[in-house]
């Protein structure tokens, strides 16, 4: 007798498993999370409390998650455009700090003067700095034939060191004592807050405005149908007239571009200057984001939800439990695990052997 | 005069110190590649391996359980990886991504009794030898795993070459569908490529924290997976090519640290960018020949299989 286990492969997707492997993974993820605590030495329903309900009990709390959920929505959304086509853009991170530089050097060139005008240009060119770095990996891609993977995360590194020299060297702050930050951005470089005593911004406007931008070139638009047949058969593409180089470039100044704008958004927005950790490296969060969201707009908004949780989680179980904030990561990385696991069933039919004899004879 | 001969000695000895860790964990990756599977867990495994290597070395003071330990959990979370790809068909890509942000977040938690505590003494070969002009720092007075990292891939080269293993392995990198035809167990194969591949990011992992910076620091591999990555692809997927690969690297950041030292008026950020940016234009050139990557790529790199039952 073989194995009692038959894998068979599905011809359709079915679309109530599409929704339903996030749902599962996330359940999963929670089991985990109590086992890991149990082991840990805590009392396990309690600390999953701690991490996961106490943290949006209230409403500042929320108002966080919402906050930590903006930066994450808006690269995810980029990232969905190149995971989409088989681009593997992974130095979303690197293309937020490059954002963050390239906009916050010139908030600094404003530093003291107060105008409408002046954050409009910001947002501007937080968005065109992401966009020229995510064009370098872009480029090497297609004209080099070079590895995007390695290429935009070698970049990471460069970009993180770039902001060490700029908040160390040139743009530190005269009148800073010596500390690695440059000066506070002017009033009017700031993004608006929604409400007082609250650290949410007027960022999360943006990100809703690429969901819903994203939804209308996904669905409505030729490029959108072009990019899933790509995605799908590259052959077809190519035979339907599809031009791959420009597509390539294309998804990565949109990805860059967006990772660019939560760099600006980050920067304007709870920290108001430019220092050595601009990000808890949302770049590299948003593409579970990405997956988790099934690189789809409404998707990413819920999953944006679910990850900033982990930071939140993450912190509250520094404060409660004197667990290493490293635990965020590895809820990340477990969640993806299991994501990326319960497609399986999207993809396979499993059968048990047994029941189907019963059945034939 | 001599002193000058000695002084390039040591510096040598440093290039070479510091491209054993990338040679460890891109010979290994480059056995997973050449069967067809793409582990971009490799920075994850290494810094489980780290942490594995400083904890059982501080725990058991013995440099043998301290090593074995850390091959050890450097196998068993890259049978995460195996288990999700090759099992339940998983895509390459995001598993390996998944795998080194747990990595980093396990070996952050498991280290955080072990931050600040210096490492012990580890035991070297031919001590008093290193006292002889120039080759005596370059070959003497190093640790099992230096002279280990610089045969292996020799070994590694003539498994491959040689071999029937090697040339199962290959075949099932270059055709899963015929492998299987000839009655290979692709996955078996696959299972125990990956494995291999995380015994020896694991071992990496132990010696930056057990010989390079021996004590625990989090993040310590900074990035050192990445660059076996690249550096896999660099050598067109031949481990001799790794050698080079990983002393140009050893040399470039030995290099930048002793410019630091020597305070050239260039920023300390541009000289430890200098790795990364080497990393992209050594990619670049290799890559542009077309035709040479895809002769020496793997032909099922990175792709699913699926065995019809």
């Amino acid at each position: 007798m073989g194995s009692l286990i038959k894998i068979e492969k599905r011809n359709d997707i079915s679309n109530s498993i599409l929704l339903f492997s996030p749902v599962l993974a996330i359940i999963l993820t929670l089991l985990s999370g109590a086992i890991i605590f149990y082991f840990l030495g805590f009392q396990p329903l309690e600390a999953l409390k701690i991490f996961f309900i106490i943290p949006i009990a209230d409403l500042y709390g929320f108002s966080e998650l919402l906050l930590k959920a903006t930066p994450l929505c808006i690269i995810a959304i980029g990232l969905s455009f190149c995971f989409k086509t088989n681009n593997w853009n992974i130095g979303a991170e690197g293309q937020l700090i490059f954002g963050g530089i390239v906009s916050g050097g010139v908030a600094l060139l404003f530093y003291n003067q107060e105008g409408f005008f002046i954050l409009p240009i910001i947002i501007l060119t937080g968005a065109l700095g992401g966009a020229i770095f995510a064009l370098i990996p872009a480029i090497l891609k297609t004209y080099f034939n070079t590895n995007e993977i390695l290429t935009s995360l070698m970049l990471v590194y460069v970009a993180k060191l770039l902001l060490d020299y700029l908040v160390v060297g040139p743009w530190t702050n005269p009148e800073g004592f010596n500390f690695p930050e440059t000066r506070m951005f002017s009033d009017s470089a700031r993004m608006p807050l929604l409400f007082e005593g609250l650290r949410i911004h007027a960022g999360i406007f943006i990100a809703l405005m690429l969901v819903a931008l994203s939804w209308f070139i996904f669905f409505k638009t030729f490029l959108g149908f072009q990019m899933k047949v790509s995605g799908l058969s590259l052959k077809t593409a190519r035979y339907a007239g599809y031009k791959g180089k420009k597509t390539i470039l294309l998804v990565f100044i949109i990805s860059g571009a967006c990772a660019g704008l939560a760099g600006v958004g980050e920067i304007t927005g709870p920290i108001g200057q430019l220092y050595r950790e601009i990000s808890p490296e949302y770049g590299f969060t948003a593409i579970i984001v990405t997956f988790l969201g099934r690189l789809n707009p409404i998707g990413i908004i819920f999953a944006s939800l679910i990850v900033a949780l982990t930071y939140l989680g993450a912190e509250s179980a520094q404060i409660f439990l004197q667990v290493p904030k490293s635990i965020g990561q590895i809820f990340q990385g477990l969640i993806l695990f299991f994501l990326l696991a319960s497609d399986f069933l999207l993809y396979f039919k499993v059968k048990f052997l047994i029941t189907q004899k019963k059945n034939e004879y | 005069m001599n002193i000058d001969l000695n002084f390039i000695g040591i510096i040598i000895a440093a290039v070479m110190a510091s491209s054993v860790p990338l040679i460890l964990a891109a010979t290994g990756e480059l056995i997973v590649e050449r069967s067809g599977v793409l582990n971009l867990g490799v920075e994850g495994m290494i810094i489980i391996g780290a942490i594995s290597g400083f904890a059982f070395m501080m725990s058991t003071e013995s440099i043998v359980i301290a090593i074995f330990g850390a091959m050890f959990a450097g196998i068993i979370i890259s049978l995460i990886f195996g288990f999700l790809t090759q099992t339940l068909l998983t895509l390459h890509v995001p598993t390996g991504l998944a795998l080194t942000i747990f990595g980093i977040g396990v070996s952050a938690m498991l280290g955080k009794n072990f931050v600040g505590l210096p490492g012990k003494e580890i035991p070297v070969f031919f001590e008093n030898l290193d006292k002889i002009t120039f080759i005596g720092p370059i070959l003497f007075g190093h640790s099992i795993i230096f002279y280990f990292a610089f045969v292996f891939p020799f070994f590694v080269y003539y498994f491959l070459k040689k071999t029937k293993m090697g040339l199962i392995v290959r075949a099932v990198g270059d055709s899963h569908h015929v492998a299987t035809d000839q009655g290979i167990n692709v996955i078996l194969v696959r299972y125990l490529c990956i494995m291999f591949g995380g015994a020896m990011s694991g071992l990496a992992g132990a010696y930056l924290s057990l010989v390079y910076t021996p004590q625990w620091i989090e993040n310590m591999s900074s990035g050192r997976g990445w660059i076996a990555l690249a550096l896999v692809v660099f050598a067109t997927w031949n481990p001799l090519k790794v050698l080079v690969g990983a002393l140009l690297f050893g040399s470039i950041s030995i290099l930048q640290l002793h410019m630091q030292a020597a305070g050239v008026r260039i920023p300390v950020q541009f000289l430890s960018a200098l790795p990364y940016l080497l990393t992209i234009l050594v990619l670049v050139v290799i890559s542009r020949d077309d035709r040479k990557i895809k002769l020496n790529t793997p032909n099922s790199l990175g792709k699913t299989f699926y065995k019809e039952n």
